[in-house]
């Protein structure tokens, strides 16, 4: 089991409610997933400037901070419980090659507008830690796990970023996750976990940098991805989920003229305004559904 | 009598639906805010009239024996799973498996219902009024399944004894599931059901009936090497 969620803002109505919406889906799909929660959203870009989410695990913030300052020449950095968001002008290549060579920290994700938050723990705590409520944003992607392949870690946790302004959330298993892994390797992507949901992100990432878009990309998943899935996709301005062709893994979309929100179950998103008079379906298996682009 | 899933916990309504007597107490009953939880009405066994405002999730009137249930809205996967009697009304969608290894009673949906629709059937009497998924029916042992709408692919996948009939498209049939003819007796049968559903104006001679081969019924022999 897992729990996956999704909003997507229409119109500009809700863009101060994103995290508390954001909050209520997950926390309703504690029962999914008890063990971790995460979530992506998406925020106003600002121009030239890269948000890099990383967690810091046990290291002291203020020392953290110190000592990043000496290797990264950063415009603002913030707390967030036991992650930190770290915003810099200088090249993407740069700073992630500096990230990622400290062994103490993990990067979460990074892009123009993306912030990505996820720990070990009830969904319920996790949403309260990272202050959700509080949230602004134009769409948002959410993930309650119950593992079943790989450990409880934050690494474990989704969503999963691979790539600029991308993040993916699943609920299933793949079964050719390690092939898959061993070619996108000689292709240059990077994995930090032995996490199936990891490769997929990856595969999405390969596509994308291919000049796919995201629905050709998905596409193309549907063939090249063995397993049990439904997957939720954010990039920076795009939106979409996709279900195997068994489709077992469940979702429900709700589609308002100011929002389309996706989860797991219904009872993730009965408390959305106007959820009610929304057009409520299932999405079909086997086929991509995008909004934006 | 209005049972509000706000103010009272699910298991205190099902536990108060699951004791009345209706004969000697009210026989209807709202369920306001069910908020797509899971279960709501397992278990009834008194004949009471129920109508749930709004979603509902997972086996919404399971195990059912003599209960009328109305839902307005969507329901999730498995409603009406293992329904011995009674009727489940569900006014929206219906999510996989509706109808899932039930022994008898009537259920109407009136949107889609998705993949799984009527699977290991028993004896129930289903009537979609849209389309139904993929793998519908699949080992469905008696009863009926009436589709208005399309079926998806592998529709009566190792059918035994159910009676299909669709009205629309159907994308493929499964493992020994074949169209079979449509005799006077399945006209008036399917009239009857149609009827039941509030259905007159369809006409029954518009579908085509489905039905098992029934060639995976015993062992072939010529098979051996395959196992």
């Amino acid at each position: 089991m897992c729990g996956i969620v999704g909003i997507y803002l229409k119109s500009k109505k809700f863009e101060k409610d994103l995290g508390k919406m954001l909050s209520g889906m997950l926390v309703n799909m504690e029962s999914r997933g008890p063990d971790s929660a995460g979530f992506a959203i998406y925020k106003k870009e600002k121009k030239e400037e890269f948000k890099y989410s990383i967690c810091i695990n046990n290291l002291v913030f203020e020392k953290f901070k110190k000592d990043i300052s000496k290797k990264i020449k950063y415009n603002s950095i913030f707390k967030n419980s036991d992650h930190a968001i770290l915003s810099s002008k200088e090249k993407p290549e740069k700073v992630l090659s500096i990230l990622n060579e400290l062994k103490e920290i993990s990067l979460v994700g990074y892009g123009r507008s993306i912030e990505i938050f996820k720990q070990i723990g009830n969904p319920k705590d996790v949403v309260k830690k990272f202050n959700l409520e509080k949230f602004s944003g134009t769409h948002a992607i959410g993930h309650t796990r119950m593992a079943t392949e790989s450990a409880i870690t934050t690494d474990g946790s989704h969503p999963y970023s691979t790539g600029s302004d991308e993040c993916l959330v699943h609920n299933g298993s793949l079964s050719n996750h390690n092939n898959l892994r061993r070619d996108l390797i000689k292709r240059g992507i990077n994995f930090k976990s032995e996490n199936d949901t990891e490769v997929a992100a990856g595969y999405i990432s390969n596509h994308l940098s291919n000049k796919k878009n995201l629905k050709e990309t998905l596409q193309s998943g549907l063939c090249d991805l063995d397993g049990f899935y439904t997957f939720i996709t954010g990039t920076k301005k795009g939106f979409a989920i996709v279900r195997d062709e068994i489709a077992c893994k469940p979702a429900v979309i709700s589609e308002t003229k100011d929002y389309v929100a996706i989860a797991s179950e219904f009872q993730a998103m009965a408390h959305l305004p106007g959820v009610n008079i929304a057009n409520i379906f299932e999405p079909e298996p086997g086929i991509v559904y995008t909004w934006g682009n | 009598m209005k049972l509000d899933l706000k103010k009272l916990k699910l298991r205190k309504v099902n536990e108060t639906l699951q004791s009345i007597d209706s004969k000697r107490n009210n026989k209807n009953y709202t369920i306001l805010n069910p908020e797509g939880n899971h279960a709501i009405c397992v278990g009834l066994t008194d004949d009471i009239d129920i109508t749930v405002k709004g979603h509902v999730g997972y086996y919404c009137g399971g195990m059912n024996q003599n209960a009328n249930i109305t839902v307005e809205g969507n329901v999730g996967t498995g409603v009406a799973e293992n329904m011995m009697s009674g009727k489940i009304h569900v006014k929206g969608n219906a999510s996989q498996s509706a109808g899932a290894t039930a022994h008898g009673g009537f259920l109407i949906i009136d949107g889609d219902a998705s993949s799984r629709c009527g699977i290991s059937m028993k004896g129930i009497d289903i009537v979609v009024k849209g389309s139904v998924g993929h793998m519908s029916a699949f080992m469905a042992q008696s009863g009926n399944l009436i589709v208005c709408g399309n079926a998806g692919e592998a529709l009566g996948d190792s059918l035994y004894e159910t009676d299909i009939y669709i009205k629309g498209k159907v994308k493929s049939l499964g493992s020994d599931c074949v169209e079979k003819k449509m005799d006077n007796k399945h006209l008036k049968k399917l009239e009857k059901l149609l009827k039941k559903a509030k259905l007159e104006k369809i006409k029954p001679k518009d579908f085509k009936r489905y039905g098992s081969a029934r060639k995976l019924y015993n062992f072939k022999i010529d098979n051996v090497s395959s196992y």
